[in-house]
């Protein structure tokens, strides 16, 4: 266990939970397709943060390691899918509005 | 525990500036710099295997991931800009206000999370031996090594996790192509057959 663990870990559950803040708000508020996946990606940062400073404070840095680099992974693999998705849309829709996405309405 | 504070407060000024920014490239470059920022963080935590991945991974490829779907999609005309912004301000104003508020809770509550998440060092292991004289030794077994070393965790205990990410990934590469799939099909759409036309 390291001497400062115990500062960093209560200054980061701090800094935490205002990046989930700011993800979900970017999430909820926009109507641009591109800006929901820069909303997931910082809940995704806030997440990462969370994992390394609980390894640090309780001195399992191996296995957060490990686990950081499988969500670092499946964040990228979640990012290329979503990229060539919002791409699809926006050729077929000719806008990255949420509010055009209409074609499937009843 | 100064450069921690700096960095976290950086950290979340380039987030809140990511979120608000009016320019889709602007926000991009942002993002990446929130990604080195993490990792700097990642460093200093002496997690340098995950703050390498971070660096090179989130705030590489991602970003060139992003500059590519933000160069393939229709950019806005000067109008729908003028009209965006005029809205947007609208809508994100709240943001740095709920914030500044949150922090201001979170601080004033000062939770010690150390409590609750940080648990005590482990008792050293031992195990008894027979010394060539034939007398009995206590010996400290090497269990700290054991599960601070990341490849002996990636490989023993998470190789679950890895066959994942295999998994993962080709699912990835499959979704990208049928996604850029070229389909005869498509010609059936009159708007396709007019870009095609034209």
């Amino acid at each position: 266990m390291f001497k400062d663990a115990a500062q960093v870990l209560n200054l980061a559950m701090i800094v935490i939970p205002l990046l989930l803040i700011a993800g979900i708000y970017c999430i909820l508020v926009t109507r641009n397709l591109i800006r929901i996946i820069i909303g997931l990606e910082i809940l995704t940062k806030a997440v990462t943060l969370l994992l390394v400073v609980a390894g640090y404070a309780t001195g399992e840095l191996a296995l957060t390691q490990a686990l950081v680099i499988t969500l670092i992974i499946i964040e990228v693999v979640i990012m290329v899918v979503a990229a060539g998705i919002i791409i699809n849309v926006s050729r077929l829709n000719n806008s990255l509005d949420v509010r055009k996405l209409d074609k499937m309405k009843g | 525990m100064t450069i921690y504070i700096i960095l976290l407060v950086l950290l979340t000024l380039a987030s809140l500036w990511a979120v608000i920014k009016g320019s889709l490239v602007k926000s991009a470059i942002t993002l990446a710099v929130v990604s080195v920022i993490l990792s700097i963080i990642m460093f200093k935590l002496d997690s340098p295997l995950a703050a390498v991945f971070e660096l090179s991974v989130c705030a590489g490829l991602i970003t060139v991931i992003f500059m590519s779907t933000i160069s393939l999609t229709k950019p806005m005309t000067p109008f729908e800009a003028k009209i965006s912004y005029t809205d947007r301000v609208k809508r994100y104003w709240r943001l740095p206000v709920i914030l500044v508020i949150a922090a201001i809770v979170l601080i004033k509550l000062d939770i010690k999370w150390d409590k609750y998440l940080m648990k005590q060092s482990p008792a050293i292991s031992t195990e008894k031996v027979i010394t060539c004289h034939g007398e009995e030794e206590a010996v400290e077994l090497d269990t700290q090594h054991e599960g601070k070393d990341v490849r002996h965790i990636m490989w023993n205990k998470r190789r679950i996790d890895i066959l994942g990410q295999v998994i993962v990934l080709l699912v990835g590469v499959f979704a990208v192509v049928v996604l850029f799939k070229y389909s005869p099909d498509n010609l059936s759409d009159p708007e396709i057959k007019e870009e095609k036309n034209v």
